[in-house]
């Protein structure tokens, strides 16, 4: 069964907010859709609460505009959420950089 | 707790690919400890992409605006007609904005809301101030959502239930003759099909 879209995350509302047109949502890249449904699939399985990400999240935009980066949203989502999980013991950031380099350098092509 | 962009800087936008190849070693780390699966991400991506948002319920209008037959059937039969285009899951009742007629749509009990045409409610539909006031001053509230109407048009309250939801069909903007269904459906908006606002004209937007 397909999963039903939550209103705690689908209303977020402030910077946090999702970017939509026309009230879609909006994934300008494949990776950012990639980004959203990994964030909302853990916090299904409750690995953390939503309010728990959407406070990092909102942690991370406030540092980004401090800093006055031009980065996206989902980019700052994507900061955010690896923070989250680091601090939750549920990721090695050694270990993602290495892995990262593995895609980057073509040692490895699938994510499965 | 160490944060990579920090130790580098991290003033510039970085090339899409950069992030895509993390994100792809993020997906990768997290299916390895099971903790998410990739069937689980598409899953929730297409819900959200198509739940969330007023396309099919712009599908419709547009389909209303171009083909007056079945302008006609959705008028008569909103359940039926949304059902031609694979709608469905839904009684619905559209009514149609005139001239001399605006329709606003509220449910007055909770939040009914016909879902599968524009997805979620917004925040304020599901407000007891929007609840209350729609009904006491309909005028009042479509002012403050920039619709302002003549005294002469009349407003119709619908009241959505648990049975029935309503949709309201817009007016066809003006200058809008040679776009095709398609283009006319990205001009509809979830606030319009509402009746809190009206299809702007292109040039307007």
């Amino acid at each position: 069964m397909d999963p039903v879209p939550s209103r705690e995350i689908a209303d977020m509302s402030g910077q946090a907010a999702l970017p939509r047109k026309n009230g879609e949502l909006v994934f300008d890249e494949a990776w950012q859709g990639r980004i959203f449904g990994m964030t909302v699939a853990m916090s299904h399985e409750a690995c953390f609460a939503w309010r728990e990400f959407q406070a990092q999240l909102i942690a991370e935009i406030a540092h980004a505009e401090r800093e006055g980066e031009s980065s996206s949203y989902y980019e700052r989502w994507l900061h955010a959420f690896e923070r989250l999980l680091a601090d939750k013991g549920l990721l090695d950031e050694a270990a993602l950089a290495e892995r990262t380099l593995d895609f980057e350098t073509g040692r490895r092509d699938d994510v499965f | 707790m160490s944060r990579a962009h920090d130790e580098h800087g991290h003033h510039h936008r970085e090339p899409e690919s950069v992030l895509s190849l993390r994100v792809r070693a993020l997906e990768s780390l997290l299916i390895e400890k099971k903790l998410v699966s990739s069937e689980a991400v598409d899953r929730i991506v297409g819900a959200y992409e198509q739940d969330i948002g007023p396309h099919n319920g712009a599908k419709v209008v547009a389909r209303a605006w171009v083909d007056p037959a079945y302008r006609q059937r959705l008028l008569a039969d909103g359940t039926a007609a949304i059902e031609e285009l694979g709608f469905g899951g839904v009684d619905l009742q559209v009514v149609e904005n005139t001239p001399g007629v605006h329709n606003l749509v509220v449910c007055t009990l909770c939040s009914c809301y016909p879902h599968a045409l524009i997805g979620l409610p917004p925040v304020w539909y599901k407000s007891f101030e929007y609840r209350s006031r729609a009904v006491r001053e309909p005028r009042v509230v479509l002012r403050e959502f920039g619709v302002d109407l003549p005294e002469s048009v009349e407003i119709r309250i619908w009241d959505s239930s648990a049975e029935l939801r309503y949709l309201v069909l817009p007016q066809r903007p003006p200058g809008t003759e040679r776009l095709s269904e398609a283009a006319l459906a990205e001009l509809v908006t979830r606030d319009a099909m509402i009746g809190v606002a009206v299809v702007p004209a292109p040039a307007a937007r």
